[in-house]
């Protein structure tokens, strides 16, 4: 029953993280910023809307929402953002998670380029290429964590973390910096990508979504504020797994406190992120590999200091 | 006959008809069907309707028949053939190992055979009854390649099923390209193939017995070990068209008919791929690590080698050419991790690669047959092999386009199709690599996982590029309006391996457990834990990972449903059709997509090095300005020519001895006799 109400949680609190990063933002750079509950309005509107669909537009196109959406969602259910006891989680482990992301970038990128305007099939194109570029660096992540803590699954990595209390492997701090610079990539964060941008040349995710209009538009925003908090909860547990609920534990109270553990998790990475992009800039796309190598090196630094340093492995 | 062999094939498992004797029975169906066809040469109808789905019952009994040898785990059986020389008779023998292979024989063929019933159009290069011939000679040959129990008919049905698929590559012959590209193609078989008798040759041991028996029972040294490994990891390579001995692959898929190049895509490569098994993990009974390293390096080279020369071709069959290549690294890369690990006694971490890799062949077999023929049925539909000319035919071909979206999904190494399964059952058993007892081993291999990555992540790149340019945006020409769809025979055929796809993706136990019935022969009992229920699979230990296709699938359909009637009932159903926006831009034509070319673009600057390009851009002032992009293979300049050249100079040399007058050859002769009869003396 939890597993319903961590999704529904996920659901309802993933535009108000997407707020709140804006509002970070807009304070950072002295703009006055939107209310918090501005991205419900937006997602109210435009379910409101009449869907404007291109004439030629096929089955795949109008579907592709719904698939963005549920992926998403499914992921939620999958990632422990408050408990480790997930019925679900056992369908997939933090690889298998790179995979379901990859099915939703992959029919979005297809949906992009359905209609065949040249910003949508531009926007596919570069898409693809961030994925394949952080795909490797992320997959060294989790190879870091499963050297710690012997599983790629994610609930147990939270479960043997907390069994253990030990103190935190230099390699970490290689893997998390890794983990921040892939997550910004793949969630069409500066420097890679501008989520405000009016430019259609410099789009990357926002090219793909050009012609997606309404209820359509709704679901894709949403599920990539989803995106944006499925990440943040893989994130969580591979690094900050402090305050989830696990094995045994999952009562009334401890599932309170990690509701409030996970806000507050939320609250400061919002933040944290604003400040990140608030300070950098947008890169060229021609940089993009650049960026991503560098992530990939910082997590394949960090897997060589464990294995030189020689922690012991229980595999 | 068909009937029978369908009824034999149910009994068997009640009254134990050796399984070994049924599959020869349909080996000699074939065989008869192929000659059947030469009673009516020219009869598209007879061969159409009749023998390919024949042929195609035939393959289902050999999968029918091979997946209950494997399910039932059952011993091996033999079974001498007094046929070919008098004293050499033909041994034969099913294992699980060949099991595997003729099931996955057997599961892609069906489809493949039910395609080219409806696909085959008369009128066009070689008779119809001809081709069914070849194709029928060429699956037998197939089969008897993997149950061929000693080197002489091993060879023999290696041979013929070289010059099969070599005849049918060139059914187009009056094609000068497709003439070329079937000789390059024979020429490299025959180089793999005079390694692979090399191989045998160093095999034997001294005792010159060649069959597979006495090779197990042959004690060679290390080096001679080592020697027939090098030599068969060449003659097989060559075959499986491993990098660098790949050049035949991009240019014979492409010239072959379309369920001919699925057929070589799909089956023929792995048999190379079960040859390689076949003498690494059962013939050789000494097994190095350097082995497994140097197959890994060159299973990892060449899938990422495939997977960027993929990404920049313009023509659609090239492309999953080079897609296959990709697909044949993933395997090879998981065979060597396999080696690596069993040499350094993980049995248990070398059973979950090995099973990675024997299911990765099969995946490989549907989701690449599948888009070959989907590419056939393209060609029928538009005559057009460029994807500079497709476009939006998932308008005008609505069937072939889902059929290889699920293809497209399951290559690209998505959840929950069955691409994704053997390619996290790979990177989980290198999650296992930091565990290698050598220094330097623990540290470089798992380096291979973000390889991997890279290369699966890649794939999508490609596929999405595949899939986007022919079947999705505006056609880029006008006669693309008049496509139609492809036939019921031919949706027939698709849909099965379609369905393949999605059936592994979502059941992976059932072909876990055959492979685990490979691996437990081969590896001495190492299988992969099943401790999985109908939901998940468990490579190692439920803690550690798990992953259900099933779960992924109805998670995903049961939200989509969801959040489809809940936006119906909370918000509306409205919509209205309008002209694409794009970004408020007026003008629109089919020309202003990105293009197969463009789609490289991103490739071609970031793995420059691999190419070798010629550059034609225009100037400012051009009147008419031109783009030009010419992409060739390096190898093909550094490897291929010079050693074509080396060639030449030495026949020139054996050419001076060729004076063209008879005085010269008598002199020859009596030559040659005086030093035969100086030694004779």
């Amino acid at each position: 029953m939890w597993q319903f109400g961590e999704v529904a949680l996920a659901i309802a609190i993933a535009p108000l993280f997407m707020g709140w990063i804006s509002q970070c933002r807009a304070w950072m750079q002295n703009r006055s910023a939107p209310p918090l509950t501005q991205s419900y309005r937006m997602l109210r509107k435009l379910f409101h809307k009449d869907a404007a669909v291109a004439t030629d537009a096929s089955l795949l196109f109008r579907g592709t929402p719904y698939v963005l959406f549920g992926t998403m969602v499914l992921a939620a259910a999958i990632i422990p953002s408050l408990a480790t006891d997930l019925p679900f989680a056992r369908a997939a482990d933090a690889i298998a998670l790179i995979g379901l992301f990859a099915t939703a970038r992959v029919f979005l990128s297809l949906a992009a380029m359905d209609i065949g305007t040249a910003f949508g099939t531009m926007g596919a194109r570069r898409e693809m290429m961030i994925g394949f570029l952080a795909e490797p660096a992320l997959l060294m992540v989790l190879f870091n964590a499963f050297l710690l803590y012997g599983s790629t699954s994610l609930p147990n990595l939270v479960n043997e973390y907390a069994a253990r209390h030990t103190v935190i492997d230099p390699s970490v701090i290689f893997a998390a910096v890794a983990f921040v610079m892939v997550l910004l990539a793949e969630n069409a964060r500066i420097p890679i990508d501008n989520p405000g941008t009016h430019l259609e040349l410099t789009m990357i995710h926002e090219a793909m979504l050009l012609e997606y209009s309404a209820r359509h538009l709704a679901l894709v925003e949403w599920a990539s504020s989803l995106k944006l908090f499925n990440y943040a909860c893989i994130g969580f547990a591979l690094f900050l797994p402090w305050g989830i609920a696990t094995h045994g534990a999952d009562g009334g109270v401890p599932l309170l406190a990690a509701v409030a553990a996970l806000v507050a998790k939320l609250t400061v990475a919002g933040a944290a992120l604003a400040l990140i992009e608030s300070l950098s800039a947008k890169l060229r796309i021609f940089r993009a590999p650049e960026y991503l190598a560098m992530a990939f090196l910082l997590a394949v630094l960090g897997l060589l200091v464990h294995l030189l340093l020689g922690a012991n492995i229980n595999a | 006959m068909n009937a029978h062999l369908y009824i034999s094939g149910i009994t068997s498992s009640a009254i134990a008809v050796p399984a070994l004797r049924l599959l020869l029975i349909v080996v000699a169906f074939w065989i008869v069907l192929g000659l059947a066809g030469l009673v009516r040469p020219c009869s598209l109808r007879v061969v159409a309707h009749l023998l390919f789905p024949l042929g195609a019952a035939g393959c289902l009994s050999v999968a029918l028949v091979a997946g209950v040898f494997l399910a039932a785990n059952r011993m091996s059986e033999v079974m001498i053939l007094p046929l070919g020389l008098p004293s050499l008779p033909f041994h034969l023998r099913l294992d699980t190992l060949s099991a595997f292979f003729l099931l996955l024989l057997g599961i892609a063929g069906t489809g493949i055979s039910t395609f080219a019933a409806g696909y085959f159009r008369s009128g066009v290069g070689t008779a119809p009854a001809l081709l069914c011939l070849q194709y029928h000679v060429f699956l037998a040959s197939m089969a008897i390649v993997i149950l061929a129990d000693d080197a002489y008919l091993f060879m023999v049905a290696w041979e013929t099923m070289a010059l099969s698929s070599y005849f049918l590559v060139t059914s187009q012959h009056r094609i000068p390209e497709i003439r070329r590209a079937g000789f390059l193609y024979l020429l490299m078989a025959h180089l793999g193939a005079i390694c692979i008798l090399l191989c045998f040759g160093v095999m034997q041991g001294g005792s010159w017995q060649f069959t597979f028996d006495a090779m197990r029972g042959a004690s060679l040294t290390p080096f001679w070990a080592s020697a027939a490994f090098l030599l068969a990891l060449v003659g097989f390579g060559a075959k499986a068209g491993l990098v660098p001995m790949h050049a035949w692959l991009p240019e014979a898929h492409p010239a072959a008919p379309s369920p001919v190049s699925a057929m070589m895509s799909g089956i023929m490569l792995k048999t190379a791929v079960y040859g390689m098994l076949r003498i690494s993990f059962d013939l050789l009974h000494v097994r190095f690590w350097q082995w497994g390293a140097l197959m890994l390096a060159m299973g990892l080279f060449s899938a990422l080698y495939g997977a960027i020369f993929a990404a920049v071709q313009t023509d659609m069959k090239r492309l999953l050419a080079y897609s296959s290549i990709e697909n044949i690294g993933i395997i090879f890369t998981g065979i060597g991790l396999a080696l690596l690990f069993e040499t350094c006694h993980l049995p248990l971490f070398a059973a979950l690669a090995l099973s990675a890799a024997l299911i990765h062949s099969l995946n490989h077999s549907l989701f690449k047959s599948l888009l070959f023929l989907a590419t056939g049925s393209v060609l029928h539909a538009t005559n057009q092999r460029s994807l500079g000319k497709l476009g939006g035919l998932i308008r005008r071909m609505p069937w072939v386009a889902t059929l290889a979206l699920v293809g497209t999904l399951a290559i690209a190494g998505l959840p929950p199709l069955n691409g994704f399964v053997s390619e996290w059952l790979l990177l989980q058993s290198f999650l296992f690599t930091p565990q290698l007892p050598h220094a330097f081993l623990n540290m470089l291999v798992p380096l291979g996982a973000a390889a991997l990555a890279l290369i699966v992540a890649l794939s999508a790149y490609v596929m999405v590029k595949f899939y986007g340019v022919i079947f999705l945006g505006q056609p880029r020409e006008a006669s693309l309006g008049h496509a139609h769809d492809a036939n019921w025979l031919e949706r027939l055929g698709l849909g099965w391996l379609a369905f393949g796809c999605i059936a592994i993706g979502i059941q992976p136990q059932i072909v876990l457990r055959a492979a685990g019935a490979v691996t437990g022969r081969v590896l001495g009992g190492a299988a992969v834990s099943l401790r999985s229920s109908i939901w998940t699979i468990v490579p190692i230990a439920p803690g550690q990972a798990s992953y259900s296709g099933l779960i992924l699938l109805l998670g995903i359909v049961g939200v989509v449903g969801i959040t489809f009637v809940l936006v119906r009932f909370l918000a509306h159903g409205r919509m209205r059709r309008t002209d694409p926006w794009d970004c408020g831009y007026p003008w629109q034509t089919p020309r202003m997509q990105d293009t197969a070319e463009g789609l490289g673009q991103p490739i071609r600057h970031m793995f420059g090095a691999f190419f070798r390009m010629e550059r034609e851009l225009p100037s400012p002032s051009d009147v008419n300005p031109r783009y030009r992009i010419h992409i060739e293979d390096r190898l093909w300049r550094a490897l291929y020519l010079p050693m074509a050249r080396g060639v030449q100079r030495l026949a020139d040399m054996a050419g001076l001895l060729q004076g063209g007058r008879l005085a010269i050859y008598l002199l020859y002769s009596f030559l040659t006799l005086i030093v035969l009869l100086v030694f004779v003396l």
